[in-house]
Formats: C-alpha cells, sequence, structure tokens
C-alpha cells in the first residue's frame, strides 16, 4: 500500500461528519469534535510534509468537488492556505478576489451568492469585511459555507488552527493560561479563540488598553487586564493580535512609539509570562508595534511558522469533515 | 548638601492637610522637614550646625501649589519665561507650579514633558511640573502620548483652554488614561454657546453691549464630562468651574459617588461682573466673570469643601493683547504674586477660616497630583512659605515680576504679605 493509500485509510476511519452544516462560528463546534478535528489534522500534518519522492501529498478525497472561495477583503495567507488545503484533498478550487468580481460592479452580496449558487460549488469559503455576512451567505445557498474572517465577528478556521498549534506544543490545552493580547475590540481572532479556547478548557485572558478591549468582555468568561506585567503573570500562551495602523486617527491609541513600550511584546514583556511561554500571531505581523521581531523570530519560543503550516491541514480537516456531512466519502 | 539644621521657630503653624493651627517650632535639614513640635516638645539634637529663622509669630505654611500656570516658554517668550513665572511665583509664596501645555510647540509629546521639567529644575527656584496635552497638539481629535508622557513625569493632561468637543474622542481619552491611573482635566464650556461671547449673558452684557456667554454653557458642558467619567471610570478634574449651576452638577456627582475634582479661578473668586463695567480688559477672562450670586456660591464650595483647588489661573499677556477694545482683548489674566493675598481675602472678608482658606492651595492640589509636599510633616519635603496674613499691601502692577503686567489685581488693597518662600529648605525668595 502507497503511502498515500495508507493516509487515506487513517482519515476515512478518524474522519467525523462536521457538526453544523456550516463553519461560521467557534460555537459551531463541540469539544469531541473539535478533538476529532484535530486528530485527523494531525494527519494531514505528516501528509503535507511527505516530499514528492514518498508519493506525493495529494489525495482525492474531494476529487471532482469544487470549493470556490471568495474572498472580499484583501488577504494572502488565508486565501492561500484555503486554496492549498482544498487542492490537497482532490477539490477543483476556484479563488475570487474582490477585485475581479462583479463586486466592484455594484452587486450586493446576495446577488453573489444567487450567481455562485447556480453554478453549483460544493464548498464555498468566504471572507468579507461585514460581521454577519458568512451567515448571510450560508442563508443564501445550497451547499456548506466556510467563514474565513466576517468583519469583527469570528475567524473560526483561525481559532482551530491555534488549537492545533498549541495541542502539538502543550499535548492538552485543557489547564493552559492563554492571553490573548492587543485590539480585542476589532478583532475576530480574538473572539473565535475566546470562544474555542474557553470550550477546550484553556483560561482566557485579554490585555490590551482600555480603548481596544470592549467594556463587557469580562462577561465573556475572561479576565480583563490593561496592564502587561499583570496580565501576562503566569500565563502559558501570549497571543498577540495585529494592530491596524488606522487606529491611530481614530483617537484609539496614541502612537505606534507609546503602543510598543506599553503592549508591544518583547523579551522584557515576555518574561513577565510562565517560564516556557510560546508565543503566537495570527499574522501579517507588525514588527516593532505589537511584537519585537527578536521575540517573534526566536523559534524557541514563537509558534508563528507553526500557525502559519497549521492552517493548511486545520483547514484541510474542515473541508473534508464538511463534505463527509453532506456528502460521502470514497 | 550640609548637614545644617534649619529651625522655624516661634512660628504660627497653619497646616491644612494635619488640621493644625498653632505655634510651633519648625525643623529642617537636608531639604526635608525633619521635627514639627509644637508649645515645649522640640526633641531634636541640634549639635552646633544649625541656624534659626526667627518667625515672629507670623504664619508658616506648606508652600502654595498652584496646578493652573501659563507660561510662553517655549514660544512666547515675551509673555512669560519658566524662569520669569519661577521667580513671580517663589515672590508669591507659591513653591509647585504645573505648567500648561498650550505652548509652541504644544507639550504633547514625552520630550517636551521633560523639556519643560528640565528647564524648570535647571532654575533652582521653584518646582517646576507640566500637564500634558491630551490631544496632538490640542487639536481635539487625535490621542496625544498620555501613557509615555505619564512616564516622564507629567501630572495631568488637558487641552487647556480649548474644549475636546468631539464626545468619542473625549470618551476615547478618558478610558485609555484610565489604564495609567492618569487625570483628565477639562474646561467645562460648550463650545458652540460660548463663541464670540465675551461676558456672562445678562442684563450687564446687554447695556455694555458686549456678546454674551450663557452661564449654562458651563453646565451643558461639564454634565456631558460626567456621564463620561462616570461611563470610562476616569480620574476627572473640572477645571475652573465658575457658575452655580454648574456646582450643582458637581454636587450630584459627588453624591452619586462619582470621585471628580474641581478647581476654581481666584479671579472668580475676588471679582464680579460687576467689574468689567468700565471695559478694564485686565477683567476679561475665559471664563467670563459671574453674578456675584455664582461669585457667592463660589465661596461657599470652598468653605464646604465642594471645590477641592483654587488656582491663580495665571495667563500672562502683553499690553498688545489687552490695549485693545474689551471685546477684542485676549482673555486671561496674571495671578501667582498675588495669590496668596487675594486668597486671603475670603478670610479676611469672607470669614473662611484660614486652614480652610489654605486648603486648596496646598493640601488640596498635593493629594489630586500625589504629590508628597502639601503638608507639614516630618518627611515631607521643606517647601514652605512664610507670610503676615494682616500685613496691608496695595498690588502695583508695575512691579510684579511677570513679564507681563495684566493683573486685574492692580491698584487693590489686599492683606496679606509674603515674608519668605522655600523649596526643599532652600530660601528662594
Amino acid at each position: 500500500m502507497t503511502q498515500i493509500a495508507a493516509v487515506t485509510d487513517q482519515i476515512t476511519e478518524r474522519l467525523i461528519p462536521f457538526p453544523a452544516p456550516h463553519f461560521l462560528s467557534a460555537g459551531d463546534l463541540t469539544p469531541p469534535a473539535a478533538q476529532a478535528l484535530l486528530d485527523v489534522a494531525d494527519i494531514f500534518v505528516d501528509l503535507n510534509r511527505l516530499a514528492a519522492s514518498q508519493g506525493g501529498k495529494t489525495l482525492d478525497l474531494l476529487a471532482g468537488r469544487t470549493v470556490v472561495n471568495i474572498f472580499f477583503e484583501n488577504s494572502t495567507r488565508t486565501s492561500s492556505s484555503f486554496e492549498i488545503a482544498a487542492k490537497r484533498l482532490g477539490a477543483d478550487v476556484v479563488t475570487m478576489p474582490v477585485q475581479a468580481s462583479s463586486v466592484a460592479k455594484g452587486e450586493t452580496l446576495i446577488d453573489t451568492a444567487v450567481t455562485l449558487n447556480a453554478m453549483k460549488p460544493d464548498i464555498l469559503v468566504i471572507r468579507h469585511g461585514a460581521s454577519g455576512a458568512a451567515a448571510l451567505l450560508s442563508q443564501k445557498v445550497g451547499c456548506a459555507v466556510v467563514n474565513a474572517g466576517d468583519g469583527r465577528h469570528e475567524h473560526p478556521t483561525q481559532a482551530l488552527l491555534d488549537l492545533l498549534s498549541l495541542r502539538r506544543a502543550f499535548g492538552d490545552v485543557g489547564g493552559l493560561t492563554v492571553a490573548i493580547c492587543g485590539d480585542i475590540a476589532h478583532s475576530r481572532v480574538a473572539r473565535s479563540n475566546v470562544a474555542l479556547l474557553s470550550m477546550m478548557g484553556a483560561r482566557v485572558r485579554l490585555i490590551g488598553p482600555p480603548t481596544l478591549v470592549p467594556g463587557d468582555a469580562d462577561r465573556w468568561g475572561c479576565e480583563v487586564f490593561h496592564d502587561m506585567r499583570e496580565g501576562l503573570q503566569g500565563c502559558d500562551v501570549v497571543m498577540m493580535l495585529r494592530l491596524q495602523l488606522e487606529r491611530m486617527e481614530g483617537a484609539l491609541v496614541p502612537s505606534t512609539r507609546e503602543y510598543f513600550r506599553f503592549w508591544g511584546l518583547d523579551r522584557e514583556k515576555l518574561a513577565w509570562a510562565r517560564p516556557g511561554a510560546k508565543v503566537m500571531h495570527p499574522g501579517p505581523m507588525n514588527r516593532g508595534v505589537e511584537i519585537d521581531s527578536d521575540v517573534a523570530d526566536d523559534l524557541s519560543v514563537s509558534l508563528i511558522q507553526d500557525q502559519v503550516e497549521m492552517g493548511v491541514a486545520a483547514r484541510m480537516a474542515v473541508l473534508a469533515s464538511l463534505w463527509a456531512r453532506g456528502g460521502s466519502v470514497h | 548638601m550640609t548637614d545644617t539644621i534649619t529651625l522655624f521657630a516661634d512660628a504660627r503653624l497653619v497646616d491644612p492637610a494635619t488640621d493644625r493651627d498653632g505655634c510651633a517650632t519648625v525643623a529642617v535639614q537636608h531639604g526635608r522637614i525633619i521635627e514639627v513640635a509644637f508649645e515645649s516638645g522640640f526633641t531634636t539634637d541640634l549639635g552646633t550646625d544649625f541656624e534659626i529663622i526667627d518667625c515672629d509669630g507670623l504664619c508658616l505654611a506648606p508652600g502654595l501649589i498652584d496646578i493652573r500656570v501659563k507660561t510662553g516658554e517655549p514660544g512666547f517668550e515675551p509673555k512669560e519665561t519658566l524662569k520669569s513665572a519661577s521667580l513671580s511665583a517663589a515672590a508669591g509664596g507659591v513653591t509647585t507650579i504645573v505648567i500648561q501645555p498650550d505652548t509652541d510647540p504644544a507639550v504633547d509629546d514625552p520630550a517636551m514633558v521633560d523639556f519643560i521639567q528640565r528647564r524648570g529644575a535647571a532654575l533652582n527656584l521653584v518646582n517646576v511640573f507640566a500637564a500634558g496635552a491630551a490631544t496632538r497638539n490640542r487639536d481635539g481629535q487625535r490621542m496625544a502620548e498620555i501613557g509615555l508622557m505619564h512616564e516622564a513625569g507629567a501630572l495631568y493632561f488637558t487641552d487647556g483652554d480649548r474644549v475636546i468637543a468631539n464626545s468619542r474622542t473625549l470618551q476615547r481619552v478618558m478610558s485609555y488614561a484610565a489604564a495609567f491611573n492618569a487625570l483628565i482635566a477639562c474646561r467645562p464650556s460648550d463650545p458652540w454657546l460660548s463663541d464670540g461671547g465675551v461676558a456672562t449673558s445678562g442684563e450687564l452684557a446687554t447695556r455694555l453691549g458686549l456678546s454674551g456667554v450663557p452661564a449654562i454653557a458651563e453646565r451643558i458642558q461639564l454634565d456631558r464630562d460626567l456621564a463620561l467619567v462616570e461611563q470610562t471610570g476616569a480620574r476627572f478634574l473640572i477645571d475652573q468651574i465658575s457658575t452655580a449651576d454648574a456646582l450643582d452638577s458637581l454636587a450630584r456627582a459627588r453624591s452619586k459617588g462619582l470621585e471628580v475634582a474641581a478647581s476654581v479661578s481666584i479671579n472668580h473668586l475676588c471679582f464680579n461682573e460687576i467689574d468689567i463695567g468700565d471695559y478694564r480688559t485686565f477683567y476679561r477672562l475665559d471664563p467670563p466673570l459671574r453674578p456675584e450670586s455664582d461669585r457667592q456660591a463660589l465661596i461657599e464650595a470652598v468653605r464646604d469643601g465642594l471645590i477641592d483647588i483654587i488656582t491663580s489661573a495665571h495667563a500672562p499677556l502683553p499690553a498688545e493683547d489687552k490695549r485693545r477694545p474689551f471685546a477684542e482683548a485676549a482673555p486671561g489674566a496674571i495671578g501667582l504674586e498675588t495669590l496668596l493675598a487675594a486668597t486671603l481675602t475670603l478670610h479676611h472678608e469672607d470669614g473662611l477660616p484660614l486652614l480652610d482658606v489654605l486648603r486648596p492651595l496646598t493640601q488640596g492640589p498635593a493629594a489630586l497630583l500625589g504629590l508628597d509636599s502639601g503638608v507639614l510633616e516630618p518627611g515631607a519635603p521643606a517647601d514652605l512659605v512664610l507670610f503676615d496674613p494682616d500685613a496691608p499691601v496695595v498690588i502695583d502692577a508695575a512691579t510684579l515680576k511677570s513679564k507681563s503686567k495684566n493683573s486685574p489685581f492692580d491698584g487693590r488693597r489686599l492683606q496679606g504679605k509674603v515674608i519668605g518662600t522655600w523649596v526643599g529648605g532652600r530660601k528662594v525668595f
């Protein structure tokens, strides 16, 4: 049996149907479903590391199926990660960036949905700047929809890939203390991670300036801190968020240098966390604003490279599992 | 520094922070107070190296702290420099001044805070601190580097006379500042209602033919500010409250448990709108002078502690800005050097106890700004003023040390004369 065939067997054995018809938010998962997805994703990680000489990396789990990536916001890593994931599963992939689409000509999101639906895709992956856009689309199409980021609402596959990186680094996520730092208020990554990490038994803290942490965030079941020293005390994981530079203009933060001084992660601040703490960032990074290169590039503490690698595997698991719910796996 | 002990003997010690008013001896060494002894309880071993200053029964109080001082350095040096302001302060018994950020460039980054404080310290006169701008270049739009300025030693954050009209900006400034427990100060004045006005709206302004600012402009803005304080939990100072209406708002906020401080300018305690009757531009102030009923309400508010702080609202302006028709003259008055004597009118004319009159000039601002001065206790810095509370003086603006002479007290007869001022045990006046 070739390695590819062996991998396919392992996967079909473990693959569970996705617990919901769409993957719109971290809340669509359950703890056992998340664990099962991670188990499958682990196999995909190994597969992705195979060299061409060992039989290649492409499976035929989604052979003949069409995955459409529609990205209304600029994205490099997420769109290519989804594209590669779908291709590794053997699907036919169409990626539509917004500039080339008819949205630029004034078509509404619903029009686009109806048009796409008429082309009968099997899975739609959408990123959109408006919160709730993925949910709206899911009501108008006949296939599974994956939310690749909607406004400041959710980015559930990011949370899943973060969970995969953490499980591989720590073994178990339950009991870990994870600090999510920075612009919580505008972050879909933070919302999805708070939901999923809490669901998996991690303790989540939110750290940032009061202007970037929602006033009611403590009711998400997280501890809120405005001081990094206090907040990082005893943390196993420090997850930094990207600071959009336009926040300077809206009187949310005075300047990047002040932000870096008080909330940017450097060696000094990292030392306040538990020894051996790991650093994460969903990317793309503003080096010298929310994170110092010295920390970001140190592979002994940084999981940032891993996160990108895990992205493909986690998304493969999601696509395969969604298809397993809707259609049948060979 | 030498080990010399300085004794202030036979003083009438007046210290609001410890609520003491009585005959005492104060011993000072290495710039700090080492003992305060009443009656015969003096215990310090003087050794041989000491000097005695005979206070002759005059009042010895903590040096005054003036939290609202404008200078023209940098940018408008002909009006006032840090040096001329420091000399005025020393002559007025003021040992700590907080410089307003409305310089050119504005004090809106840590380097400027450092500049003001270093320049002030190099003069070796009084303690000079900076207040930082709350928004960049005081534009009311983009937040200034509050955290970095706070670290650099800025004592509070304010756009000075400019109002942050955009409520969302102020909300964010307040909420951000709360992370550093930094103090925000705002002038309560609705910018649209007060636009173009030079006197308080009313019968007098109408008769004089001057554009009026309705008194409610203050209350309206204050109510907004207080609502934002309630929402954000910011530490807040109401800068220059001046109407009875606004005092009601303040009292309501306090009764709800909001921790807000309030300051009043000495001018609004000493003058009323009748003073603008002959169009004397030295009485052109911002906020404008108010009816007598407001002045009385302000005095009552000082008496019962509703107002925490009295400031000189020192605003030096050269003659060319004042020698104009009333409405065209720039608003503001100098006040550092006359602050003590002017405040003592509350004691002499309005019957407030000396302790209550001095409290908003010493303990009040020290407590709000977290300074270790403003009290006469062992360990506190020896920032002292010795004054004769009863000596009559006639103010002559021409002899004041400020580079600008726009004193509304010019020609006034007051009671209270500064005999000596010490900063960190060093005599500066």
